[in-house]
Order: structure tokens, then C-alpha cells, then sequence
């Protein structure tokens, strides 16, 4: 029977089904960090139970993590405390972990992939829901809750209903200045932050192909902001000659025997998908959203939709353009900002600072404007200084700060002040999300420099 | 470690009529940084609940007197947002065993059920009815009658059924937890591993 590459690889990986109940699912690699993880190691030491396979099991720091002054001991107790637990738990189960200060530590979802941990046709899991980044490999990647994280530790699977299926083609080439950041977001705004609830979504068609493993993980990593349980694209040679030779990957015969199954990786001619969406590329402008979810999103050059236009309640829509300070039908070009953030799992990889870097450079940052310049990894941080983009970008006025989550979620010291506006590369533009009372505008790493030497929104198009 | 069992409950309700609410407005990020799993419930809605001062927003649903009850009743698309089970643990520290709305976030839906809260799905047409009985009589009651999987008005006797996949009941009802369920499979995905490609 023909099948879809997700079908593929979920049906690969079921240990057993249980009638009328979730599948038993078979876990590959098990991604960890200090937030999600410590009631479930509690949970554990409660059943006096150790972790079932530690190889299998990678944990980092990243969410409450400073990125200034990482030498110096984390000042946050409660933090500090996360910190220890994650690293006792760690030692405790023979699970390598990747603390402050280590040389692989960054966001989960950078450094997985940069060290061949992610891998086409595994499961990945983490506590975390941009686990879909992983998707962009081919891999069945997504976020769990706790209770699941316990049971990955405790026995390698969860329990499961089996997504339906989306695919998402689009078709034709990008237009200049469009970057992955606006194909996700233009995706999100047409389908809505709930459209694809239900769903895993293949990403497929000429331009998703044409997009490097950054940007294609950019795609995958905001499935979850239209409710996807994830997103997978296809494995090709990008996706081989990405993970060839890194410390994770299989070498030699290995790598010739996960070769024949990744092979097999792609969806069959006549499978058929649940649902279907199919848009055009050139359609596509930069975009940036106006409201408090990532589904209020709009090409930058257009109005702010009025309530009547967009699908769901009036109440609720008016309520989120309250928060913003902002009115139907008004323009967004122009409108003052105060903070620009660059980085996160979304647009934190070397990509996003080269394409950053590439509209700052020769001119200024805005004076009222705070940047905070994010890398994801101390990979990601090292190449920003061997290609030389350190020097261009300190040159217009800024600085760079050291890896991790940083202002996406306001949970460690990088929060912006209620009330101010913030561009930001991150994920979720939700009331308080980068700080309690927090504005957030999303937007592309080019969306963002422009605004970040303009002090306003700006179409980068009219920078180049 | 198994949670309460869950059978019929019949309480009044809280109402949020608000769509698309997020686990962030559920619980902010910067509650999250415990190492055990108490006092959530003192952070449920921390930013809709309390002014900055720390006072509280007396408008808010959980702050007027007029609302109490088990169940929480939220517009469409509750739950979305980031995997933090916190979210549901903060639901069911607060009290509520029950989540009502017209559609649900997956891992929200995931982590109550795995936690011993009961999401109940019902039409958008039947939420409506829900709010209007709470909006004419603040104390309005409901029954959640999980082994007939039905909710019901209690004052009007209008009732939905809602979807519930029997695994899945059968563990609301005796408080069983999935981890239970795996650990005694454990032989069997051992073996399972053994033939694995990656």
C-alpha cells in the first residue's frame, strides 16, 4: 500500500497498538532540558527506576540560561537550582549533558542537528514543543509534556494517538528579500494558529526543496504555532551532506546501512493525505504580525485586517489589538519599535545573522532601539566570528551576546519592559510572552535588522 | 504515579470565553522553574489574575465571587502554545478536574488527560449554551458523566456526548497512568530496540 513518508516512519517505530487507545511508539533519540525534566527524574527515582537507554538520551541547558557573564555562577536561585538538578540528574543516570559553559551547550534545537543527533527517519522527542525543528531531516520530531518525558526516561516510548495527515506543497521560487521566516509565517496566517491541530504536516514542493537545512528547519520549528503535532520534510543530499561526518553520525559501514533506509524516506507517488494545501512562492511577501498569535500575521506592506475579515470571534480579536496598541485597518510600516531580538531555535543558526548582518552592515543601529544578538550554539556563536560578521556588526552598533533562549520566553534575564515593542526572530508573539506585558512583533532576521537601524517598522526591500 | 480517579462530577464552572488561549497566559514562562510539582495553581492566569502590583484584577473570571466550581469552560483553541505540562498542572492545582471548550490544543489535550484532568469537546454551538447558562444563573450546574461520556446543563437537561478513546477512559476511571502500561511491557520494547535502524 502506498504510503506518506510520515506513515513510513511512525509505523516503523510502533511497538504495539492498542485498540481504540494511542500507539506504543519507539523513541530514538531523547532531547532534555533543565525545564521540563525535573518532576519526571523525581518521578523516576519515585518508582526507583533508572533511565532505560542513556545513549539515546542527550540533555543541554538553555531556557533559563543568562547569556551575558555565563562564567560567572547563574544569580537566579531558583534558576541556579534548575541548573544543578538537570546536572545531577544527568550524572546520576549516565546521560551526557551539555551544561553552561560547556563548549556544545546552546538551544536544544540548534545543537541537536549541528552534532548529527538529529537523524532522518528517527523519533525525537523533547519537553519542549519546537521539537518539530527537528522535522526538517525527515525525522518524526515533536514535543511532549512531562508525564511523557518520564516515560521516555523510564521506558524509550509514549503513548500516542497517530496524527492525520497534512501535506503543504508550495510551489514556483521565493521572491527576493523573502526568506523561510515569511514561507512559515505567510503558511500560519493563512491556515490559522489551530489549522493544523491534529495534524503532522509534510512540507513539500519546489520551494521547500530549494531552502537549505536552516531555513528548512525554521519551516519545521513554527509547525507547532499552527497547532501541528509537527512538520517533516523529505531527506535529500542537502540533508546527507548536513549530517555526513558530525560527531553523532554514523561513520563508514554505518553510515552505508542508514543510507539504504533513508533511501526509502519519501512520501510514495499515489499515497494520499488527509488534507492537502498547495500555495505559490512568488506570492509571498516579507511578513510581520500585528497581533498575539502567531496566526495574525500579515505581508508588511499591507493593513491591518479589520475583525470581520479574519475567521474566529470579534471579541477576542479586538481584545488582541488592544493589548498591541493597535488599529484595524492601520498600517504597520512606520510604526515605532523599541527592542529587536535576533535568534532563538526558530532564527538563531548562522543563517539568520548572515542574512542580519547582510542590511546592518554599513549603517547604524537606531539609538532608541536595544538589540540583543543571540547566537544559538557556541557553533553558531564561533562562525559569527570566523566569517568576519562579528566585526560588520559591531561596526553598525552592535553587540553579541552568548548562546541560549533568551528573550523568546521570558524566563530568564532578557525580558522586555511591559509596554515597549519588540521585533523578534523567536516564535510566539502571545500577551507577556517575552515579558509580562511585553509587545511582540515577529519577523525575519531581515525584517528585524531593518527595523533595528530604521528604529521602525521597514520593509527591508526598500533598504537594498 | 496514578492520579485521581474520575467517574461523574457535578459542579458549577468558570467561564473564559476568550479563543486561542495559550499555555503562556495559563502559566507564564517564569513560574516554571520549580523541581517539584507544587504550588502551580497559586500562578494559574498570573497575568490576568494579578495587577503587576500583585493585586488582584477583580474583572478577571477566577476573581469574581459569582464563579466557582471543578470545571473550567475556555473558548476555541484552548491550550495552544508551548509542551509545558506546568499549564495543566497549574489547572489542576487550582482545582478544576475538568476543561471544557469547542476544540483543543494536541499536547495540552495530552498532558490533562496524562495528569487525571478530563478535557470535555463540545460543538461550538453547544459551548454557546454552556456560556448562556452561566451568564443567566452564575452558579449554573453541570454534569460530566465520563462512563456515559456526556456533558449536561443541568438546569435545562441539554446534554452533548463527547469523544473519549476507551485506553483512555478506562485509565480516567481507575486513575491509571500510561507509565504504568509501559513499565509492564518493558521486555517486549526491549526487544523492540534490539532490531531499530538508527
Amino acid at each position: 500500500m502506498s504510503k506518506t513518508l510520515f506513515d513510513k516512519v511512525w509505523d516503523s517505530h510502533v511497538v504495539q497498538q492498542i485498540e481504540d487507545g494511542p500507539d506504543v511508539l519507539f523513541i530514538d533519540r531523547h532531547l532534555v532540558h533543565e525545564v521540563t525534566s525535573p518532576v519526571a527524574f523525581l518521578g523516576l527515582k519515585n518508582r526507583g527506576v533508572k533511565v532505560m537507554s542513556p545513549k539515546r538520551t542527550f540533555a543541554t541547558a538553555d531556557h533559563n540560561t543568562p547569556t551575558i557573564n555565563q562564567h560567572l555562577p547563574v544569580a537566579d536561585l531558583l534558576s541556579a537550582n534548575q541548573l544543578k538538578a538537570l546536572e545531577e540528574n544527568a550524572n546520576e543516570h549516565g546521560i551526557s549533558y551539555w551544561g553552561l559553559g560547556h563548549e556544545k551547550n546552546g538551544i536544544v534545537h540548534v545543537v541537536g542537528p549541528e552534532y548529527g543527533i538529529t537523524q532522518p527517519g528517527a523519533t525525537i522527542v523533547c519537553g519542549d514543543s519546537h521539537t518539530s525543528t527537528h522535522g526538517a531531516f525527515g525525522a518524526i520530531a515533536f514535543g511532549i509534556g512531562t508525564s511523557e518525558v518520564e516515560m521516555v526516561l523510564s521506558t524509550q516510548c509514549i503513548m500516542q494517538p497517530k496524527p492525520k495527515t497534512m501535506r503543504i506543497n508550495v510551489n514556483g521560487s521565493l521572491n527576493k528579500g523573502v526568506t523561510p521566516k515569511d514561507l512559515a509565517l505567510f503558511i500560519i496566517s493563512k491556515l490559522s494558529t489551530s489549522g493544523a491541530t491534529g495534524y503532522f504536516v509534510e512540507y513539500a514542493g519546489e520551494v521547500f526543496r530549494s531552502l537549505s537545512m536552516e531555513g528548512r528547519m525554521t519551516v519545521c520549528n513554527l509547525s507547532i504555532e499552527m497547532g501541528a503535532r509537527g512538520g517533516i520534510i523529505a531527506p535529500d543530499e542537502k540533508t546527507f551532506e548536513y549530517i555526513k561526518d558530525r560527531e553523532f553520525t554514523q561513520k563508514g559501514a554505518a553510515w552505508d546501512k542508514a543510507m539504504t533506509y533513508w533511501s526509502t524516506l519519501k512520501t510514495d507517488e499515489d499515497a494520499t493525505f488527509d488534507k492537502e494545501h498547495t500555495f505559490k512562492g512568488d506570492a509571498i511577501e516579507p511578513m510581520i504580525t500585528y497581533g498575539t498569535n502567531p496566526g495574525m500575521g500579515m505581508g508588511i506592506s499591507g493593513g491591518i485586517p479589520t475583525a470581520e475579515s479574519v475567521d474566529g470571534g470579534v471579541a477576542t480579536y479586538k481584545k488582541s489589538l488592544d493589548y498591541m496598541g493597535y488599529k484595524e485597518g492601520e498600517s504597520m510600516i512606520g510604526k515605532k519599535i523599541d527592542f529587536v531580538f535576533l535568534g532563538s531555535c526558530t532564527n538563531g543558526r548562522i543563517e539568520d545573522f548572515r542574512a542580519f548582518t547582510e542590511i546592518v552592515e554599513g549603517k547604524k543601529k537606531a539609538d532608541h532601539v536595544t538589540a540583543w544578538l543571540v547566537p544559538g550554539s557556541h557553533k553558531v556563536l564561533n562562525a559569527i566570528k570566523e566569517e568576519g560578521l562579528l566585526n560588520t556588526l559591531e561596526a553598525a552598533g552592535f553587540e553579541l551576546r552568548e548562546p541560549g533562549c533568551s528573550a523568546c520566553l521570558a524566563m530568564n534575564d532578557d525580558k522586555i519592559p511591559a509596554g515597549k515593542y519588540a521585533v523578534s526572530t523567536s516564535n510566539r508573539n502571545f500577551e507577556g510572552r517575552q515579558g509580562p506585558g511585553s509587545r511582540t512583533l515577529l519577523a525575519s532576521p531581515t525584517v528585524a535588522a531593518a527595523a533595528a537601524v530604521t528604529g521602525v517598522v521597514t520593509d527591508p526591500r526598500s533598504l537594498v | 504515579m496514578a492520579y485521581d480517579k474520575f467517574n461523574i462530577l457535578k459542579s458549577s464552572a468558570v467561564p473564559l470565553p476568550i479563543e486561542n488561549i495559550d499555555t503562556d497566559q495559563i502559566i507564564p514562562a517564569r513560574f516554571l522553574k520549580a523541581t517539584e510539582r507544587v504550588g502551580f495553581g497559586d500562578n494559574l492566569f498570573r497575568d490576568w489574575r494579578y495587577n503587576q502590583d500583585d493585586s488582584l484584577k477583580s474583572e478577571f473570571p477566577l476573581n469574581d465571587k459569582r464563579y466557582s466550581g471543578k470545571i473550567l469552560v475556555g473558548g476555541k483553541n484552548f491550550g495552544s502554545g508551548s509542551s509545558r505540562e506546568h499549564a495543566a498542572w497549574a489547572v489542576y492545582d487550582y482545582g478544576f478536574r475538568c476543561v471544557v471548550s469547542s476544540f483543543f490544543a494536541d499536547i495540552f489535550r495530552n498532558n490533562c488527560l496524562n495528569i487525571g484532568v478530563l478535557p470535555v469537546q463540545v460543538s461550538a454551538g453547544f459551548l454557546q449554551k454552556i456560556f448562556s447558562a452561566i451568564d443567566s444563573e452564575s452558579d449554573s450546574k453541570f454534569t460530566i458523566d465520563l462512563p456515559k461520556q456526556t456533558i449536561t446543563i443541568d438546569s435545562s437537561g441539554e446534554f452533548e456526548n463527547f469523544k473519549i478513546n476507551s485506553y483512555k477512559k478506562d485509565n480516567m476511571l481507575n486513575g491509571f497512568d500510561d507509565i504504568d502500561y509501559l513499565m509492564n511491557i518493558k521486555d517486549q520494547i526491549g526487544e523492540f530496540a534490539k532490531n531499530t535502524p538508527l
